[in-house]
């Protein structure tokens, strides 16, 4: 009946896992500096296993959650979608009636279910190979992208928690590098989508969506760099503890490091972070009114799927790279000094249970604000012209960058001599 | 413990060596130019893990970043907008099998004698030290000349880049003895 190939891309993914989670282990990128080897409840597995299967049990939950997180957002990026143009959106399909969950109002008339029943819709489809198609590619390049997107993840299952996330997750030194180079895959398959779908549309979608990512990493680098400057570390982690003390020490409001200029490189950065993962008002790769839908017009049932989840994770990175980078991480702002006050400081140290379930849901809360702006601005701007976004990239947000870079350089070095500076020049 | 990670560290070795040289000779000989670019993504993906084998976080990163996000990406744009690029006659089907076999001979006997006479430093197999500091050093101090130098040298071809691929506004300079089409 269908003809799609779910074992195939299921295999696919696990052998990659497999592969990450070994090579980070022996190229030394994956902490494992603790060898805790109890888990709660008293349970107790051989050390060989916890080292070498917890990394790859890693991988699986953070692809099970990011590929549910993706779902998710498909349905509320309809909700907010049906409400800002005054209509419903979806509200009929409930959850499953699964532990009573189909009682509760929230999970029974608001359309929550919708997006499993997209999933299982799209796992039931048949999968078409156009006739003037590259076979191999355009099997291959949804795999690609899809993956492509997952890699930057890995770091920060560290990032997201206080005190550090589990002992096999990455705490990686080069984590900012990593993140831009591991995002150049999904470059690859959106272009080998567009080439092998042997379609002039597709052709167009996927090298406008090339072509704009690519610009768009240096606005984006250069907005990493200002910070990078400052924290002196390539390191998520170190750069999330850098902005420990309250609202007015994450970057994008310090006075004292940054001065004004945080919330110039925050907005660089966001406006970029738009136009990196496709979303409007840049979506001209998927432009419907010109190219139909860009690289994957060809696409049908999972494969199309993919590219689905892949915008989704992308969404979710970009949004967690902002929270990681300006937002303070997991630091919540300034709730500290009320539960201080409050006598509460046992149970609330960073690496307490408490301290920890607050940071994730800080870090979380966040990156999903972030999701719902990019939701928001889709469904409330037009769409760039192509020449449009390639003025706004290299002649607007490249020089402002630049000179935001150099503005930071020169507030933080005057702010931090500030003491020789007015001994010298106003005594 | 130590088998484990021996163990793990053979078989990461031998597949991404298996990738990157298996992916490097369907490039070399693949008649289908677009597969070929797409191969050359595995290729430079084997060697940053080879790289990330050998404890050089930094450099793998940059291979990435360099090679897959833009040379790659570079070579792709070339290939795709080339008009009826899938139609070209290739040159290793036309070209002579004795000579460039002879000249590659030797300089694999060349390439196999220095790999053999060469002392390799004996470097930690599972130490982990953070490179990234010692890079940042070392550009910003005992190779600052030539980092500055090479600096000029990408800012002289991107003017020049830019300079060629302006546009033409103005009259284009006809060559000698050529007649407009």
């Amino acid at each position: 009946m269908n003809r799609h190939r779910l074992p195939t891309s299921f295999a696919v993914l696990l052998l990659l896992a497999l592969a990450a989670s070994a090579a980070g282990q022996q190229a030394g990128l994956a902490s494992g500096t603790s060898s805790g080897t109890s888990l709660p409840f008293g349970i107790e597995i051989p050390e060989e296993l916890f080292k070498y299967g917890f990394p790859i049990a890693l991988c699986l939950v953070v692809l099970g959650v990011v590929a549910g997180l993706a779902g998710f957002f498909t349905w509320v990026e309809r909700k907010v979608a049906g409400h800002m143009q005054h209509r419903c959106g979806p509200n009929r399909v409930g959850l499953p009636p699964i532990f009573g969950l189909n009682k509760w109002k929230l999970f029974n008339s608001t359309g929550l279910g919708q997006f499993m029943a997209d999933g299982i819709k799209l796992l039931t489809k048949e999968d078409i190979v156009p006739t003037q198609a590259d076979p191999i590619l355009f099997r291959f390049a949804p795999y690609l992208t899809f993956i492509g997107s997952f890699p930057v993840f890995a770091v920060f299952a560290y990032t997201v928690m206080p005190g550090g996330g589990p002992a096999a997750s990455t705490n990686l030194n080069i984590g900012l590098l990593y993140i831009m180079a591991v995002s150049s895959l999904v470059v690859i398959g959106l272009l080998m989508a567009g080439w092998s779908s042997g379609n002039k549309w597709a052709l167009f979608g996927g090298l406008r969506a090339a072509a704009q990512i690519i610009s768009y990493e240096i606005p984006i680098g250069m907005a990493f760099l200002s910070i990078v400057m400052i924290v002196g570390s390539l390191n998520l982690y170190d750069i999330v503890e850098a902005q420990r003390g309250g609202l007015h020490h994450w970057f994008i409001f310090n006075l004292k490091e940054v001065g004004p200029f945080g919330i110039v490189a925050f907005l660089i950065y966001y406006v970029a972070s738009l136009a990196e993962v496709n979303r409007t008002p840049f979506d001209i790769p998927e432009a419907e009114s010109e190219l139909v839908s860009g690289y994957h017009t060809e696409y049908s049932g999972m494969r199309w799927g993919c590219f689905f989840i892949a915008e989704y994770a992308n969404m979710l990175a970009v949004s967690f790279i902002a929270t990681t980078m300006f937002l303070g991480g997991w630091h919540e702002p300034g709730l500290w000094a009320v539960f201080h006050a409050m006598g509460l400081t046992d149970d609330v140290a960073p690496s307490g249970w408490i301290g920890t379930a607050i940071g994730v849901g800080m870090f979380t809360a966040k990156g999903v604000f972030l999701i719902f702006v990019q939701i928001w601005l889709r469904w409330t701007l037009p769409r760039y012209r192509v020449d449009q976004l390639m003025y706004l990239c290299w002649k607007v947000l490249l020089p402002f960058a630049f000179a935001n870079l150099l503005a930071i350089a020169v507030w933080n070095a005057v702010v931090a001599h500030w003491g020789e500076i007015s001994a010298a020049f106003f005594s | 413990m130590e088998g484990w990670k021996e163990l793990l560290y053979n078989v990461a070795f031998w597949v991404l060596t298996v990738l990157t040289v298996g992916s490097g000779v369907y490039v070399a000989l693949s008649k289908n130019i677009v597969r070929t670019g797409f191969s050359l993504l595995l290729t430079f993906f084997g060697v940053a893990g080879l790289y990330a084998l050998l404890e050089a976080d930094f450099v793998a990163a940059l291979q990435l970043l360099i090679y897959v996000g833009g040379i790659l990406v570079l070579f792709l744009f070339a290939v795709m907008l080339t008009h009826k690029i899938t139609d070209v006659n290739l040159s290793n089907e036309s070209s002579s099998q004795g000579g460039p076999f002879f000249a590659v001979f030797v300089l694999w006997i060349f390439l196999v004698y220095v790999i053999l006479a060469t002392k390799w430093p004996d470097a930690p197999k599972f130490g982990r030290q953070a490179t990234v500091e010692e890079i940042g050093r070392g550009l910003m101090g005992k190779w600052l000349l030539p980092f500055e130098v090479v600096s000029l040298l990408l800012l002289v071809a991107l003017i020049g880049a830019a300079y060629l691929a302006r546009p033409l506004a103005v009259k284009v300079i006809e060559p000698l003895g050529s007649k407009k089409a």
